[in-house]
């Protein structure tokens, strides 16, 4: 069990939780415009007369994001719905030049489905999916400029989005941390978002009421706004739900409301009530003919499915050897899961994988890397894991030769030959050396002989150490035991 | 030398191929006649100087022998059209200066067509009345007038006015209610609004979305059949314009109607029928049926509830259509301690009553409470007027209707006035159309008692213009109506 129990003066409360997501969908162009929406651009570049809600402009569907959609409602098992339609929600605001935003209301292009996650204690749970349907972003305020003024950058304004909405099945913090993890990662992979919340491509609400165990109703909730971190939602979601119970055992009354979180506080504070909430006035976009998807678009996209992170994880599992958690670590980065594939080509997988979430990531950490700035080429990692497997260079030599790899981006193979560090199977030249450190230390031949059978690995470490870290040790380990018998 | 300001289209066409008189004339002609007119206030822009630039250009292509359709037609655009460096303003003070940087589909389909523009002309604001008067430029008056100044019905009441008045060859005009049928009506000249996804609206200032079309106004039926093929046709801009090949509608003219079947729908004639406009109606029914067509009767059970429905559809799009108009990036703007303040400071000042009128009433069938029972209703009545007129052209080809309930009235109309709903009645039958998105004609059909020209109005099934011109062109032929 995952869920978070809250004791309060005289009940145990479940936290009831549900999200909603806004991915911006990866496009050229914009939902309802030819502009760009390349990130990055000047201030008020990327910007069409239909953006900017000049008179007589009409919008007009971008089928990219409709393809993206579709793509991630397959990727989270949802229904996609053949009919739906767009709507206008209506509101005015400085950042939204037509008074209103085009959305879908009633008929959104994806319906019900499910995901499921897999918690830190091994457990699975599934996640329902209500909808998800897409709309155009709005354009970004800047309050920061001018004391007096708000500047506004229209850029992003007609970005396309999905707006992704859960069933209420959260339970804890926990859980909706691991379902945004998920989410991230599926849709990472399938190229219809970045998933940067930091940057804002992936913006999270997140709708939290408390309830007594076994009680099936719902109470009142807090939706609160832009939690912008995997961390920060879990933390806005724990924060509510024992400011909430605090109401409760106090014997005060919880309002829906809307909250905000502040990250830095680490609290939410109260935004506004429901009752002030503004009335969108939702009704049928006339601009816009509802999209009606063919079995044949919507089959088409189902082949063009890449593997996702599940699939992917359960073949590392069983067709490489890896173990489950390694597999889940590696996973759950595209990039990652890509760069181990290609190192782990035609060698040792379990031990590519060793290096990988070993040295490898410690590598990156430390010197700040993302993997695409890596000094060590996927091919050259699997190279060195490869030089181990032939006994070219044993495992301690390796950890050098890697630690040079890091520093000069050059090939192992490069390195080991330029220094010199193939590694000694020859067992005549190996022999040689364990009978000078033998000859050299009577003592504690004899004292192994007695009974001291601990010192072999001091034996060991001499001959190595004589053969500058070059003979295969298990070429000395074996000659040391037939000489001290 | 005749007045070149009398000729059609299809008479200026041969007599600019002919060379008998050039581009330049012909355009100057027009010119000449807007300065003497400007009493009727149907134009809010005038230039000249480009229209005389471009009937040069026109003449250059005539003398090569590359006239097309329209090479060197001196036209009039509608101020809801826009139109690329020149103001556009939907006769409203909240984009009084406003100068589009792109154009209109439609009226860029016209200059490919090498049409001349002459300016652009009056309407209701923002398309939104029955006689101009709510233009922030001031009520066109209609070229009929005597000795009271009558108003040209609207919204297209310069459109309308101006072509009656000789004062362009023809003009572009929107029709969301009865903008096109009405005033051509109330001023003795033809009007064809086409299907609904005809013409494309990208570039005309949104009224109602999904009523709003774009077509001609014009001297004959003719005329009419060579703009609309000048104006129509898929546009990618336009989710909804059809994609349908436009048909030469000049080759639907020749007034054959024989074993055509009229349908005439009986709710139609009520008690409150203007007695000279039932007459007509009967007249106009009584000729189609000597030159051999059929007359059936139909029924349009559900007609009256349209303007109820027009009411209720056509303000909740308007709502959401002027939101853009905010203050913020183009347009007045009335400064205000905040935001909200600046809005609602611009949007007081810059719109008139009908369209504020307008807008409360939509933000209200829209708002939480009131959807269901007023937007949601009305749509499911919009498809029974729909279904209606299906169902009755399973019996007839075409429809005939009065195009108004009467003739022109006098600018500033008391019981106009003082009940809008008095005014809302000029759309009584061409709302029904405009909600099931059918093409009909506006055409003259006689004057009445007080010499005031009526209209009836030709309906055809979507994307059937060509029955609807065959029918036309044979009732004008018929009845031999004499402009101004």
């Amino acid at each position: 069990m995952t869920a978070m129990i809250l004791k309060g003066k005289d009940a145990d409360w479940e936290i009831v939780c549900g999200l909603e997501i806004h991915c911006q969908i990866i496009s050229k162009s914009k939902i309802y415009s030819g502009a760009s929406t390349h990130y990055g651009s000047e201030v008020n570049e990327n910007v069409s007369f239909v953006d900017a809600g000049m008179p007589g402009m009409l919008p007009t569907l971008n089928e990219q994001c409709v393809y993206q959609a579709v793509k991630t409602g397959l990727a989270l098992n949802c229904h996609i719905n053949q009919y739906s339609a767009f709507a206008r929600k209506n509101y005015f605001y400085a950042d939204l030049p037509q008074g209103y935003q085009i959305t879908q209301d009633k008929f959104p292009l994806v319906g019900e489905g499910k995901v499921e996650i897999e918690l830190e204690d091994g457990s699975k749970k599934e996640i329902g999916i209500e909808r998800i349907h897409i709309e155009q972003d709005a354009a970004k305020s800047i309050h920061d400029i001018s004391p007096t003024k708000t500047f506004i950058d229209l850029n992003r304004c007609g970005v396309g989005l999905m707006e992704l909405v859960t069933k209420p099945d959260f339970r804890s913090p926990e859980e909706a941390g691991a379902f945004l993890k998920k989410l991230r990662s599926i849709v990472r992979y399938l190229g219809t978002c970045d998933g940067n919340m930091d940057e804002g491509s992936m913006r999270c609400d997140a709708s939290v009421s408390i309830r007594k165990v076994g009680e099936t109703t719902l109470r009142p909730r807090a939706e609160m706004k832009n939690v912008n971190s995997v961390k920060f939602a879990m933390q806005a979601i724990e924060y509510e739900a024992r400011r909430q119970l605090e109401l409760y055992d106090n014997g005060e009354v919880m309002e829906q409301q809307t909250r905000k979180f502040d990250a830095v506080k680490g609290i939410t504070e109260f935004l506004r009530k429901k009752e002030f909430a503004d009335d969108y006035r939702y009704f049928p976009e006339p601009d816009l003919l509802p999209l009606v998807l063919s079995d044949e678009y919507i089959a088409n996209i189902k082949k063009e499915m890449p593997e996702l992170p599940d699939e992917k994880k359960h073949r590392f599992v069983e067709k490489l050897g890896l173990t489950p958690y390694d597999a889940e670590v590696i996973c759950e980065d595209k990039e990652t899961a890509a760069f181990f594939e290609e190192a782990a080509q035609g060698h040792d997988a379990k031990k590519t994988a060793n290096w990988l979430m070993g040295d490898f990531f410690a590598m990156l950490n430390e010197k700040k890397l993302s993997l695409s700035e890596s000094p060590i080429s996927a091919k050259n990692l699997g190279s060195l894991v490869e030089l181990v497997s032939k006994n070219v260079i044993n495992g301690k030599t390796a950890k050098d030769v890697f630690v040079i790899m890091a520093e000069t981006g050059k090939a192992p193979e490069v390195i080991v030959e330029e220094k010199g560090l193939k590694q000694v199977t020859d067992t005549s030249a190996i022999e040689k050396i364990v009978d000078e450190v033998l000859a050299s230390s009577a003592d504690n031949v004899a004292a192994y002989k007695a009974g001291k059978v601990n010192l072999m690995g001091w034996f060991v470490g001499q001959v190595m150490k004589a053969s500058q870290g070059k003979a295969n040790p298990a070429v000395v380990n074996q000659l040391l035991k037939q000489k001290l018998g | 030398m005749t007045d070149l300001t009398k000729l059609t289209i299809a008479q200026a066409r041969a007599g600019l191929d002919k060379g008998e008189f050039s581009a330049k004339e012909l355009t100057q002609a027009y010119i000449d006649n807007m300065e003497a007119k400007r009493n009727l206030n149907a134009y809010v822009c005038e230039v000249p100087e480009k229209a005389l630039a471009q009937a040069e250009a026109a003449q250059t292509a005539i003398s090569k022998g590359e006239a097309k359709d329209l090479t060197g037609i001196p036209l009039g655009i509608k101020d809801l059209f826009c139109t690329k460096g020149i103001t556009t303003t939907a006769c409203s003070n909240i984009i009084k200066n406003f100068v589009p940087p792109y154009e209109s589909t439609v009226s860029q389909k016209l200059l490919d067509a090498g049409a001349v523009f002459l300016g652009k002309l009056n309407l209701d604001e923002f398309a939104m009345g029955s006689s101009t008067e709510t233009s922030c430029f001031g009520p066109t008056i209609n070229p009929w007038s005597k000795d009271v100044p009558l108003t040209p019905g609207g919204s297209s009441g310069g459109s309308a006015a101006a072509v009656a008045a000789d004062m362009c060859m023809a003009a572009t005009g929107t029709d969301t209610g009865g903008s096109i049928r009405q005033p051509a009506s109330l001023c003795g000249v033809t009007g064809i609004k086409p299907t609904y996804g005809r013409c494309s609206r990208y570039g005309i200032i949104a009224f109602a979305s999904s009523l709003d079309q774009a077509g001609p106004i014009a001297k004959t039926v003719e005329d009419c059949a060579i703009m609309l093929k000048n104006m129509a046709g898929y546009d990618a801009k336009d989710s909804t314009s059809e994609n349908k090949e436009v048909p030469d509608f000049t080759k639907f003219l020749n007034g054959n109607v024989k074993g055509m079947k009229i349908g005439i729908p009986q709710e139609y004639r009520n008690d409150g029928l203007n007695e000279e406009v039932a007459k007509y109606w009967d007249k106009a029914a009584a000729m189609l049926k000597d030159m051999g067509a059929e007359i059936v009767d139909i029924s349009l059970p559900h007609s009256k509830y349209a303007l109820a429905t027009y009411y209720i559809i056509m303000p909740a799009e308007t709502s959401s259509n002027l939101a853009r108009y905010d203050g913020l990036r183009y347009g007045i703007r009335v400064d205000g301690k905040t935001l909200d303040e600046m809005y609602i400071n611009s949007r007081t000042k810059g719109f008139g009553t009908e369209v504020k009128r307008r807008i409360m009433m939509g933000t209200y069938v829209l708002s939480a409470g009131y959807y269901d029972a007023y937007f949601v209703k009305a749509q499911k009545v919009r498809r029974l007027i729909r279904n209606d007129f299906i169902e009755a052209f399973k019996k007839c080809d075409v429809i005939l209707t009065p195009a108004t309930t009467g003739a022109a009235f006098p600018i500033g109309d008391k019981t106009m006035h003082e009940n809008p709903i008095n005014m809302w009645l000029n759309d009584l039958f061409t709302v029904a159309v405009s909600l099931a998105g059918l093409p009909a004609m506006s055409l003259p059909i006689g004057l009445n008692s007080q010499g005031l020209p009526l209209g009836m109005q030709i309906i055809g099934q979507p994307f059937d213009e060509q029955r609807v011109f065959e029918a036309s062109s044979a009732l004008e032929k018929q009845v031999g109506f004499v402009r101004r």
